[in-house]
């Protein structure tokens, strides 16, 4: 193959990004009615309403100033407006973002009141929308793209072809350069090791072993059973998973054979180690997944799934493939790559991997998903613990 | 014919029934991905899309084998054949 080029916009920072979104980024749960007015007023912004945001503390109020700078940093955003309830936090997201030399721009609602502040809030905000409206894309090397991966309610389907699927994939991006990541460490249980032996050193390796065990002391610690119906899931049982081990070698199918990840990121940690595999510490329910690594700046996501998890993100388009030919027949406007031939000994995984590859990179170039298309835009912050 | 269940490695113990309409009865026509193989085996039990078909008797207590790995334990024996899930199967980990 012709290596491959791709059409983004590139940012203040050099990043490129595939989509041109003006974010109206509440701080809190509290600003979201204002956010969503804002995104009402100006059409063609995009509000990311969420839950979370007061009275967190330590290491949980951290991923989440991590997640919301990170959101608004990614390079798929082109600018940002963030409100929030007092100028203090709202002032840090906005810091935040700034470092990037995006046009960003807080507004607190006390003292104000919402409706003021939607008002200004929405001024800025047409401001920036017709900016980045003018911007254009270029044509840019696969060496500058993110990719991130993620699965939803698998079956075995997912392990025998739509996985590795991806896998064929990342293997041949690593090769030409490109930054990519997997997480779900829950989900590895069972394939940990094998796992950790896909470390580029040691050190990575030593990184992800801990981070593993940091997660199932949690697990150990809260659970009230074996975790039937959460990990695997109902729908993972209904598609034929039985155990935890048995959907971890398929999850892990999905790093190929040959890419080797060269660092461990924190959830929503930026990879700071050039191009290369990099695996994320987070839960593997997918919108936390996905929102953490679009967090981190990844631009495209590839999401197999076997019974038809329906996921998408706000910033970050996520391309769905599907080896079950049920899913495939019964959830089409879902799904934006049927690999299902590959079961039918139709298509070898070389020829997957490389319509995927395709797919990935119309939807680089501006072709909207699936998830796009019907509105899907999960966006959930992961809680640590208790807020105080 | 058509293959009706894949089987990822040759020490596995199990297959992945991959067509939607297998009945007790079905002989069926397997391929082992990695030795590209094709072997047959009978199914004991109507065995849905995606769902475990045994390879070979599994006794209680044993472990199955999928990607050549361990899976998990059987928790009643399984017939060659047989549908191979949460019925008579558990994880070995939480």
């Amino acid at each position: 193959m012709a290596r491959p080029t791709f059409w983004g916009y590139r940012r203040e920072n050099g990043r490129v990004g595939i989509r041109n979104h003006v974010v109206i980024l509440p701080l809190d749960d509290l600003s979201n009615a204002a956010c969503e007015a804002v995104a009402n007023n100006i059409k063609g912004c995009l509000a990311l309403p969420h839950a979370y945001g007061r009275l967190q503390f330590g290491a949980d109020l951290e991923l989440t100033f991590r997640t919301l700078i990170g959101t608004g940093s990614n390079p798929n955003v082109a600018a940002v407006v963030v409100i929030g309830i007092e100028p203090g936090w709202t002032g840090r997201v906005v810091e935040g973002i700034a470092k990037t030399g995006k046009p960003v721009a807080g507004f607190a609602i006390e003292r104000n009141g919402d409706i003021n502040t939607i008002a200004a809030a929405s001024r800025q905000a047409k401001d920036f929308l017709q900016w980045a409206s003018e911007k254009r894309r270029e044509e840019c090397g696969i060496e500058e793209l993110f990719i991130s991966t993620k699965c939803g309610e698998s079956d075995t389907t997912s392990g025998l072809a739509s996985n590795p699927t991806v896998g064929n994939l990342i293997d041949k991006m690593d090769a030409l350069g490109a930054t990519t990541c997997f997480g779900e460490t829950s989900e590895l249980t069972g394939a940990e090791q094998e796992c950790a032996a896909r470390a580029a050193t040691p050190e990575a390796a030593r990184k992800f072993m801990r981070a593993f065990a940091a997660y199932q002391e949690v697990i150990e610690r809260n659970k009230t059973d074996d975790l039937s119906e959460s990990q695997p899931t109902k729908g993972n049982i209904e598609g034929g998973l039985t155990t935890i081990e048995e959907k971890a070698f398929g999850n892990l199918q999905k790093i190929g054979k040959r890419a080797k990840f060269i660092d461990v990121l924190a959830p929503a940690e930026e990879p700071a180690k050039g191009p290369g595999l990099y695996f994320m510490d987070t839960s593997s329910a997918a919108a936390e997944c996905v929102t953490l690594q679009a967090a981190a700046g990844f631009v495209v996501h590839l999401f197999p799934t076997g019974q038809g998890n329906v996921i998408g993100n706000p910033i970050e388009p996520v391309i769905k493939l599907t080896a079950n030919p049920r899913t495939a027949r019964t959830m089409s406007e879902h799904i934006d790559l049927d690999v299902s031939g590959i079961l039918r000994r139709e298509m070898n995984l070389d020829e997957a991997g490389d319509r995927l590859i395709d797919i990935m990179l119309r939807t680089c170039n501006g072709r909207l998903t699936s998830a796009e298309a019907l509105g899907h835009r999960e966006f959930v912050l992961t809680k640590l613990y208790q807020s105080a | 014919m058509a293959t009706q269940f894949i089987v990822h490695d040759k020490r596995d113990t199990v297959g992945v029934v991959v067509v939607e309409d297998v009945q007790p009865g079905m002989e069926l026509e397997g391929w082992i991905m990695e030795t590209d193989e094709t072997i047959r085996v009978t199914a004991l039990d109507a065995v849905p899309l995606g769902h475990k078909v045994a390879l070979r008797d599994i006794a209680e207590g044993d472990t199955v084998l999928k990607y050549g790995a361990d899976i998990g334990r059987a928790v009643k024996p399984i017939r060659k054949g047989g549908h191979a899930h949460i019925h008579n199967m558990k994880t070995k980990r939480w």
